[in-house]
C-alpha cells in the first residue's frame, strides 16, 4: 500500500465505537477503499460468505478484523436475512457481501424480503473484470438487471476510483426516506485497481428528497376530522417503528381516547397491555380491530400501506370512514385506498405536528365495542387456544408460555404461515422493535438467519425464534452459524408434521385435499446436535413450562421442538378476497 | 416495445375499442445508464402497452426527458407515475392527455425510384408537406411530420407506388404548462451535480 502523509486519526463513526481512519488521502486499492468507506459509515458487523469474484474484498477484510466482524454464513440467503434481522434490532444498516453468479442469485430473495419490509440493507457483490461483462463469462449474472426491480437503488462499479462514492450513495439511499435495500455490484478489476482514497458521505442526491415537506394544511385538516369524529381509529403500522414515532402515536390516542390497532410489522410498536391497544389487524388478525374497521367514521393510517392481507376486498373496506393517511412514500398514497387527507411526511413529524391541533375527547362507547368484540373472540377462540386442558400441545399455549417466561421483553423472530400468526396473535409485545418477521414476501426461511443477525444487532437482548417444521428446513444449515460464531438465540420449532397453512387452506377451501403438505420430518434436535447447539424435544403439556424454562437460562443457543397439534387451525380468518367483515372466528 | 399493438389501435380520438386512453407520459431523469429498464419495468407490471418511447438529452446538462405514449386506464396510470417518481434517479413524472402537449413524430418512406413513373407522387408529397430526403437510382426516401394518424394517412396513399420500407419514431413533445417544471429544473442547474458519474 502506497500512502501520502498518513495521520492515523480517531473518528466517531457511531454511538458504539470509535475507529481509526486515515485523515489524509490514501492510495489504496478499490477493495481496501470497500471497507475503509464501510467504517466510515459506522459498519462493524457484515454477513457474507467469499468466493471467486469478491476475493480482493475478502482479502482486504483480513487486515480489519479488529474493526469489523465477519459472520460467515452457510448460504447467501441467510446473510440477507440475518442483515435483516441485525438492521430491524439494532437500527443501522445491515450490510451483506456475496460473490458473483450464484452468490449474487442468492441474494434475491432477501432483497426482494427487505424491499417489501422496508428494511435498510447493503449488499455488495463481487462481479467478473469489467472486460469480461456480458459475455457469459464463468460465474457472471446480471445481478443489475435481475434485482433492478427489488431494491431502492442498485449500482454497478467498474472503475476503483468509484468505489467510495458509490458506497456513499449506497447508504444514504439505504438508510433515508422509506428504507430499504440497495446493492453495489463491483468488479473485479474495480477491486484490484488502485485511487486515491478520501471519504465523503453522501448527505444530497438532486433527483432524490427523502423529507417531504410538511403540509400545514393536511395537518389542520386531519385534526379537524380527528376533533369531530366520533369513532376515530387509529391503524399502526411498520412506519411508526421506523421513524420512531411510537410515544407520539400513544400520545395522540391517549389525548383523544382513540383505540389503536397494529398491522403485522406494527406490532411492538404500542405495549400489548396499553388500555388503548385493541389488537393486531388483518387476515389472521382479531375480531374486533378487524370489524370496526367497517365501523368507525375517521381511519387514520400512519406508517402502513394496505396490504392486500388487511384490506380483504378493497371495494367494501373501511368504505364509512373518511381516512387521513400518514405515509413517508408518496406512491403509497392513493395506492390501493383513497385518502381523504393524503399526510405525505414522516410518522414522527406529522404526529409531532397533528398533537398541539388535538383537542381531547372521550369515546367511551366506542372503545366499549372493541371490548364485547374481544369478549367474543376469548370465549370462541383465545380461551382454548391459550388454555387447553387435553389433547396435544397448542402452539398458542406454547407461545403464552414463551411470553410469560420473557415478560414479553424478548425480541421475537418468527418464520411464514400458522406458527407466525399465532406468535404474532399471542406474544405479548411490550417494547418497540420486538417483532421480526417476514411481512410483505412472506419468506419461509427467514427466522433462523433473522435470528442470529437480531442477536448480533442486540446482544443484550434475548432473541426467541419461533419457526415452523417446513420453515426450519429451508435455512437450517445456519446453524452452522450460530455454532461458529456462538450466537445465542434460542429456537423453538413448533412441529405439526404439516407446511400448516397451506393444509389450513386445503381443509377449508380445498375438500381435506392435503396436497403435498404432509412432512416426513427429520429429528430436529439430533441435527441440533449435530451442529453442537444443544436441544430438547417436547410433547407432553406437563413438560413445556420447564423446558421454556431451560431453554431460556441455558447459556448460548438452545432448540426446542415441541410437537403440536396436527390439524390445528388459526382463527379468526378473513377468506382471501372477502370484505374484513366477513371474518370468521370459527 | 413490448407491445402487439397495430399503428391503428388508438383511434383518432385517442381510446380504443376495449376503452383504454392514449397519453402521454414525460419523464425527467438524471443519466443513468439502466434508466430505461427501471421505468418500463413499472409499466409492465402493471400490464400497460407502451406504445412508443423517445428520450434524449433536455437542456440541462445530465438531465434526460422521456416521452413515452401508452394506451391505459387514466386511473391505473396516475399510480404508474408516483411509482416511477420514487426512483432515486427520477426527478418527475407527469401524464398528459392529447390537448396538453404539443407534440409531432416523424416518418420516411422508402419507395421505388421507377414509381415516380406512376401517377404524380410529386404532388403528393407536396400536398401532405412532405419532403425527399434522397434520391438513388433504386430507390428515394420521403420524410413526413405530423401526428401519428397523417403518418399513418400518408403511408396508405403511398401504398399504391410501392413502399420498400417505412419507419416512424416516437413522439415529441412539448408540455403547454411546464413552465414551472421547467423553471425547477433551470434550478438544478444551479445545484450541485450528481457526483458519481460512471463511465462504462
Amino acid at each position: 500500500m502506497q500512502q501520502k502523509d498518513v495521520l492515523p486519526m480517531k473518528t466517531e463513526v457511531s454511538e458504539k465505537r470509535v475507529v481509526t481512519t486515515p485523515a489524509t488521502v490514501q492510495t489504496m486499492t478499490g477493495s481496501e477503499a470497500v471497507i475503509r468507506s464501510l467504517i466510515a459509515e459506522g459498519v462493524d458487523t457484515i454477513f457474507g460468505y467469499p468466493g471467486g469474484a469478491i476475493m480482493p474484498i475478502y482479502d482486504a477484510l483480513y487486515d480489519f478484523q479488529q474493526e469489523v466482524h465477519h459472520i460467515l454464513v452457510r448460504h447467501e440467503q441467510g446473510a440477507t436475512h440475518a442483515a435483516q434481522g441485525y438492521a430491524r434490532s439494532s437500527g443501522e444498516v445491515g450490510v451483506v457481501f456475496a460473490t458473483s453468479g450464484p452468490g449474487a442469485t442468492n441474494l434475491v430473495t432477501g432483497l426482494a424480503d427487505a424491499y417489501m419490509d422496508s428494511t435498510p440493507m447493503v449488499c455488495i457483490t463481487g462481479q467478473v473484470n469489467a472486460v469480461l461483462l456480458g459475455t457469459d463469462a464463468f460465474q457472471e449474472t446480471d445481478v443489475i438487471g435481475i434485482t433492478m426491480p427489488i431494491t431502492k437503488w442498485n449500482i454497478q462499479v467498474t472503475r476503483s476510483e468509484d468505489i467510495p462514492g458509490a458506497i456513499a450513495k449506497a447508504f444514504y439511499i439505504a438508510r433515508n426516506g422509506r428504507p430499504g435495500p440497495v446493492l453495489v455490484d463491483i468488479t473485479k478489476n474495480a477491486q484490484v485497481g488502485k485511487l486515491d482514497f478520501n471519504y465523503k458521505k453522501c448527505e444530497y442526491i438532486r433527483s432524490y428528497h427523502p423529507v417531504p415537506e410538511l403540509s400545514e394544511e393536511a395537518i389542520k385538516d386531519a385534526a379537524a376530522l380527528i376533533n369531530q369524529a366520533q369513532r376515530p381509529y387509529i391503524l399502526c403500522g411498520h412506519g411508526v417503528l421506523i421513524s420512531g414515532a411510537e410515544k407520539e402515536l400513544i400520545a395522540l390516542a391517549e389525548k383523544a381516547n382513540i383505540p389503536i390497532a397494529s398491522t403485522l410489522l406494527g406490532l411492538s410498536a404500542v405495549p400489548v397491555d396499553h388500555p388503548l391497544y385493541v389488537g393486531y389487524l388483518g387476515m389472521h388478525g382479531n375480531y374486533g380491530p378487524n370489524i370496526n374497521t367497517n365501523e368507525c367514521d375517521v381511519l387514520i393510517a400512519v406508517g402502513m400501506r394496505f396490504d392486500d392481507r388487511i384490506t380483504g376486498e378493497v371495494s367494501s373496506y373501511a368504505s364509512q370512514a373518511k381516512v387521513i393517511h400518514i405515509e413517508i412514500d408518496a406512491a403509497e398514497i392513493n395506492k390501493i385506498i383513497k385518502a381523504d387527507v393524503p399526510v405525505h411526511a414522516d410518522a414522527k413529524t406529522a404526529l409531532q405536528a397533528l398533537l398541539p391541533h388535538i383537542a381531547p375527547t372521550q369515546h367511551k362507547e366506542w372503545l366499549q365495542t372493541f371490548k364485547e368484540a374481544d369478549k367474543q373472540e376469548y370465549d370462541k377462540v383465545k380461551h382454548r387456544e391459550l388454555y387447553p386442558e387435553e389433547g396435544m400441545l397448542k402452539m398458542a399455549e406454547v407461545v403464552r408460555i414463551i411470553s410469560e417466561k420473557t415478560g414479553g421483553h424478548a425480541i421475537l423472530v418468527t418464520d411464514v404461515g400458522q406458527h407466525q400468526m399465532i406468535a404474532s396473535r399471542y406474544y405479548q409485545f411490550k417494547d418497540p422493535n420486538t417483532n421480526i418477521t417476514s411481512g410483505g414476501m412472506g419468506t419461509m426461511g427467514f427466522a433462523l438467519p433473522a435470528a442470529m443477525g437480531a442477536k448480533m444487532g442486540a446482544p443484550e437482548k434475548e432473541v426467541v425464534a419461533v419457526i415452523g417444521d417446513g420453515c426450519f428446513q429451508m435455512t437450517l444449515q445456519e446453524l452452522g452459524t450460530i455454532y461458529q460464531s456462538e450466537i445465542g438465540v434460542k429456537i423453538v420449532i413448533l412441529n405439526n408434521n404439516f407446511l400448516g397453512m397451506v393444509r389450513q387452506w386445503q381443509q377449508l377451501f380445498f375438500d381435506k385435499r392435503y396436497s403435498s403438505t404432509e412432512m416426513i420430518n427429520p429429528d430436529f434436535v439430533q441435527i441440533a446436535k449435530g451442529f453442537y447447539v444443544p436441544g430438547r424435544k417436547v410433547t407432553d403439556r406437563a413438560e413445556i413450562a420447564a423446558a421454556v424454562e431451560e431453554m431460556l437460562t441455558h447459556k448460548g443457543a438452545y432448540l426446542l421442538e415441541v410437537v403440536v397439534e396436527q390439524e390445528d387451525n388459526v382463527f379468526p380468518m378473513v377468506p382471501a378476497g372477502a370484505p374484513i367483515s366477513h371474518i370468521r372466528l370459527e | 416495445m413490448d407491445n402487439n399493438t397495430s399503428h391503428t389501435a388508438a383511434a383518432s380520438n385517442g381510446t380504443t375499442h376495449s376503452g383504454l386512453r392514449e397519453y402521454t407520459v414525460t419523464v425527467y431523469t438524471e443519466d443513468r445508464i439502466g434508466i430505461t429498464n427501471r421505468i418500463t419495468i413499472i409499466f409492465t407490471r402493471r400490464h400497460i402497452n407502451i406504445t412508443s418511447l423517445t428520450t434524449a438529452q433536455t437542456e440541462i446538462p445530465g438531465v434526460y426527458k422521456f416521452i413515452i405514449t401508452v394506451l391505459a386506464e387514466r386511473e391505473k396510470l396516475d399510480k404508474v407515475i408516483g411509482q416511477i417518481e420514487k426512483l432515486i434517479e427520477i426527478h418527475r413524472a407527469f401524464v398528459h392527455d392529447e390537448s396538453e402537449v404539443v407534440y409531432q413524430e416523424l416518418a420516411l418512406y422508402k419507395i421505388s425510384t421507377a414509381s415516380l413513373h406512376n401517377g404524380n407522387i410529386e404532388q403528393l408529397i407536396r400536398d401532405n408537406n412532405a419532403r425527399i430526403l434522397t434520391i438513388t437510382s433504386e430507390y428515394f426516401v420521403i420524410e413526413k411530420t405530423g401526428h401519428q394518424q397523417e403518418l399513418i394517412d400518408m403511408l396508405q396513399k403511398l401504398v399504391p407506388y410501392g413502399v420498400i420500407e417505412y419507419s416512424k419514431s416516437g413522439r415529441v413533445a412539448i408540455v403547454k404548462w411546464s413552465r414551472r417544471f421547467h423553471d425547477h429544473l433551470k434550478d438544478l442547474q444551479r445545484k450541485e451535480a450528481d457526483n458519481l458519474k460512471l463511465v462504462h
